[in-house]
């Protein structure tokens, strides 16, 4: 049994990295917790956003934290065409057509990129990438640290744009109740179309605050969309403390089964987890009852 | 019965195919084909009939492609026994998967996502554990004789894809003119009105599930015998998943004939986008890609309703007579 | 041949069933009938299973088919028809019928027989080969009886069958309902169209807010007051009677 000195700083990165779990859920919570939409083209969406922020750092120098100013906006525009072009066409009634039809937007986004970006891994370097932060003495990556707060911080604005703007009240009409919602003259395609692109500007914050740390490469995105809906499922689909929470218990559980069962049986942890949610309480743990 | 025989028909057709094409390249076309409307065929069971979709039958497919090739690796047990443990394993897993998801009425998108989650268990495991190779994955050792389940000829693994093939193919008939099939295909429209009327849904979709694993565990077992090799990835991945679920519904869900349809039309298409692009790394899989998202929005009834359009009219003639009495 | 005893239901607050009791003997055909809400339609899904009861006891033939599943009771003869038709849409009225007489009959050939004769019964038979998507709603409420009468059952309850139908429609669907009963089905119907309950019922029951409130003869249940106050609000009998008097 690993003493404290270890448990310790495995548990607190696996917040850190749950944070960042917790980023890409996010986006997730409001497409599927408000809309419905299972979003399968969640990772390839945020491996375009990372290959974003990459791009700007190795052609035009631009860090990646000050990209937070230009990648969620356009991911936004990104996510509001794809869902008024082609997501809301397709769906006919049938929530498994669109799960299809995201699963195909996720099968061509990321072939297109295997083909323009090739397949290997890229990594940015910044003057920041290898400082760290000693916190209750396990030294974190300070990349990480700031993408744990800058989770809290999304969650906040997102929680802040959903109760106290039109668009969030427009948007939580639509989820409840799609026809009362265009009786009173709400622009229903439209709404659902900001949601969309709400939820994918997560993942361009997401990307910029994800990539110091991590890596891209066209596969990248696989490994996020089942963890993220492990997120969204465990938090209670449309809850943004809801995915914060989950994101962390991810982030733990992936550290602590890193720990004991060793690096590749760990994620099974999550899977694990996802399956058993999902049978047995589907609204989540903080959701409502059935 | 017409139909029944014009399924033997087709697959008559369908066998002339080594006495008409001399290339090697073309007839393993053929049997990569045959292969792939073998997958499409498995999942059209569940998802095209039984209206479960599941976006992880690489779980069944590996599971059948891992136990023909451990059996033989490990414990020198003669594929052809390997073959018949290798459809029962699968048919094992699916029974858990459908048990474990049906018991608790796990439908629709829950049940896609659950079914993704598995197979990625499975992937790990596989990735992890030494007796399937770990990372490294299985080398099935080149020793050519029928004996082995091995063929020097293409012709005889011709011979063997075909009569798989045409076995889910005729048990896919035989749902759409049973008992079984028709209180299957009633829970896929309505399970509510399906149980009022005495419907077990439950026995119905493990029925269907079990069936579906078993023939996408004889697509593995084939296609570890065919290409003698496996890792994780290839067994458990989301290709296999994927082109299961992407051959039916091209070619139609829910009909006999759409996973021939389907997966003649995927390979047209792969063969001509190799042409056009060369063979550059992801073109044609984001072409199958579009190709999804096109069919389900624009053709939900797959190539084979085209096909039906006739029906269509038939029904038109049907309406008017109708509207006469109502 | 059906006995409901104490049966009630709570639904988050609203009590849908409080203690409701009745008998329905075999070989008629009874009526359940009552204002929006009363909770008729969640009656139905208790008594076939597709609800369970909080309290109370379900009795078919004798036997406690309480909280059994919906399909263990169409096996044992007793069947529904849903209020919001639910046709298998995509397959033909002949396939959908089938499916109702694969209950009893396990070769795809009888039972799709058997489907035409019911359909003709019903007056389905010239209608059997197209898409039961394209029917209108009377076909798609004479589905809704032929499937469920398919199944061979011994007590069918039908829930508003006559919902959606013209008088001419329903003019041609009583006759079909006495018919069923004829043939030795005991008919148990939701209905809020009196002129069906009127010709058809001889046992009625009135739900008001999950209670029974009155029972007996359609018209002795009709005259009732209580019954009248239910459907037109408090007072509503007395003042019927005042007005009755002076105009006398």
């Amino acid at each position: 049994m690993p003493d404290l000195a270890i448990i310790i700083p495995s548990v607190l990165n696996g917040i850190t990295t749950g944070a960042l779990y917790a980023l890409v859920a996010l986006g997730l919570t409001l497409i599927y917790g408000v809309l419905h939409i299972i979003n399968f083209a969640h990772g390839a969406l945020l491996m375009l956003g990372l290959y974003a922020v990459y791009y700007l750092k190795a052609r035009f120098g631009i860090d990646p934290y000050v990209a937070l100013l230009i990648v969620p906006p356009a991911m936004f525009a990104l996510g509001y065409a794809l869902q008024r072009g082609i997501i809301g066409r397709a769906s006919h009634g049938r929530d498994e057509n669109i799960l299809l039809v995201t699963l195909g937007l996720a099968i061509v986004i990321e072939n297109l990129s295997l083909f323009f970006f090739r397949s290997d891994t890229r990594i940015i370097d910044t003057p920041y990438s290898f400082e760290t932060v000693d916190i209750l003495g396990a030294f974190l990556p300070l990349p990480k640290v700031v993408a744990f707060a800058g989770a809290i911080v999304t969650a906040a604005l997102l929680w802040l744009v959903m109760a106290r703007t039109d668009l969030g009240r427009a948007i939580r009409a639509v989820a409840k109740e799609k026809k009362g919602a265009a009786l009173v003259g709400i622009d229903t395609d439209h709404v659902y179309a900001m949601s969309y692109g709400l939820g994918i500007a997560c993942l361009g914050v997401a990307a910029c605050l994800l990539l110091p740390s991590y890596y891209v490469n066209p596969q990248v995105g696989h490994g996020f969309v089942l963890i993220a809906f492990t997120i969204v499922v465990l938090g209670g689909m449309g809850s943004f403390v809801g995915a914060l929470i989950g994101g962390f218990v991810i982030g733990v559980i992936e550290a602590m089964g890193g720990l004991f069962l060793g690096e590749s049986l760990g994620q099974i942890g999550i899977f694990a987890i996802f399956i058993l949610v999902l049978i047995f309480r589907p609204t989540g743990l903080l959701g409502h009852r059935v | 019965m017409r139909s029944l025989l014009f399924l033997f028909a087709v697959f008559v057709a369908i066998g002339a195919a080594p006495v008409l094409i001399a290339s090697e390249f073309w007839l393993d076309v053929v049997i990569m084909t045959l292969y792939a409307a073998l997958l499409g065929q498995a999942w059209n069971i569940l998802g095209g009939y039984g209206g479960q979709f599941s976006f992880g039958h690489a779980a069944y497919f590996g599971t059948g492609a891992y136990t023909v090739a451990v059996l033989q690796v490990q414990f020198g047990v003669n594929p052809w026994i390997g073959l018949v443990a290798g459809g029962l394993t699968a048919g094992a897993v699916a029974a858990f998967i459908g048990f474990s998801t049906f018991r608790y009425g796990l439908r629709g998108s829950y049940f896609a996502l659950v079914t993704l989650a598995f197979a990625e268990v499975l992937r790990i495991l596989s990735n992890s554990v030494d007796f399937t190779g770990a990372g490294v994955g299985i080398l099935i050792p080149l020793e050519r004789s029928l004996a082995n389940l091995q063929f020097a000829s293409k012709i005889s693994y011709f011979w063997l894809i075909w009569t798989m093939t045409l076995a889910a193919f005729l048990v896919v008939w035989w749902i759409g003119n049973s008992r079984f099939g028709a209180r299957l295909m009633a829970v896929r429209d309505n399970e509510e009105a399906a149980r009022a009327l005495g419907v077990d849904a439950f026995r119905v979709k493990m029925g269907a599930i079990v069936l579906s694993g078993v023939f996408s565990g004889l697509a593995g077992v084939f296609y570890a015998q065919y290409l003698l090799y496996l890792d994780p990835s290839i067994a458990y991945g989301p290709a296999v998943s994927i082109e299961s679920l992407l051959v039916p519904i091209i070619g139609g869900m829910g009909t006999l004939f759409g996973p021939l349809l389907g997966a003649a039309a995927i390979h047209a298409v792969s063969e001509f986008t190799s042409e056009v692009t060369g063979d550059a790394p992801g073109i044609s899989l984001a072409v199958y890609g579009a190709l999804l998202v096109v069919m389900v929005t624009f053709m939900p009834r797959g190539l084979a309703g085209l096909v039906s359009r006739l029906g269509a009219r038939r029904g038109a003639r049907a309406l008017a007579v109708e509207r006469r009495h109502a | 041949m059906l006995e409901v005893a104490g049966l009630s239901k709570n639904f988050g607050g609203v009590q849908a069933a409080r203690d409701v009791g009745f008998t329905v003997p075999q070989g008629v055909i009874a009526s359940l009938i009552g204002p929006n809400g009363a909770g008729k339609t969640t009656l139905f899904a208790m008594i076939t299973g597709f609800h369970r009861p909080d309290r109370g006891t379900v009795r078919f033939c004798g036997e406690d088919i309480t909280g059994l599943s919906p399909e263990a009771i169409a096996r044992r003869g007793m069947v529904r028809t849903f209020q919001l038709v639910q046709p298998f849409a995509g397959q033909t009225v002949r396939d959908n019928i089938a499916v109702g007489a694969h209950l009893h009959i396990a070769s795809r050939a009888g039972a799709l027989a058997y489907a035409g004769a019911v359909a003709r019964k019903v007056g389905l038979g010239d209608r059997l080969d197209i898409d039961a998507a394209a029917l209108t709603v009377a076909g798609r409420k004479r589905l809704e009886v032929a499937r469920a009468l398919a199944t061979r059952p011994k007590l069918i309850l039908l829930d508003e069958v006559m919902a959606g139908l013209n008088p001419s429609e329903i003019e041609a669907v009583i006759p079909i309902i006495r018919a069923i009963r004829d043939e030795g089905v005991t008919v148990l119907l939701i209905e809020h169209v009196m002129q069906a309950v009127m010709s058809l019922s001889e046992h009625t029951w009135v739900l008001n807010q999950g209670e029974i409130i009155a029972e007996g003869t359609a018209s002795k249940v009709v005259a009732d007051p209580s019954v009248i106050e239910a459907y037109l609000g408090k007072g509503m009998a007395e003042r019927m009677r005042a007005r009755e008097a002076a105009n006398a």
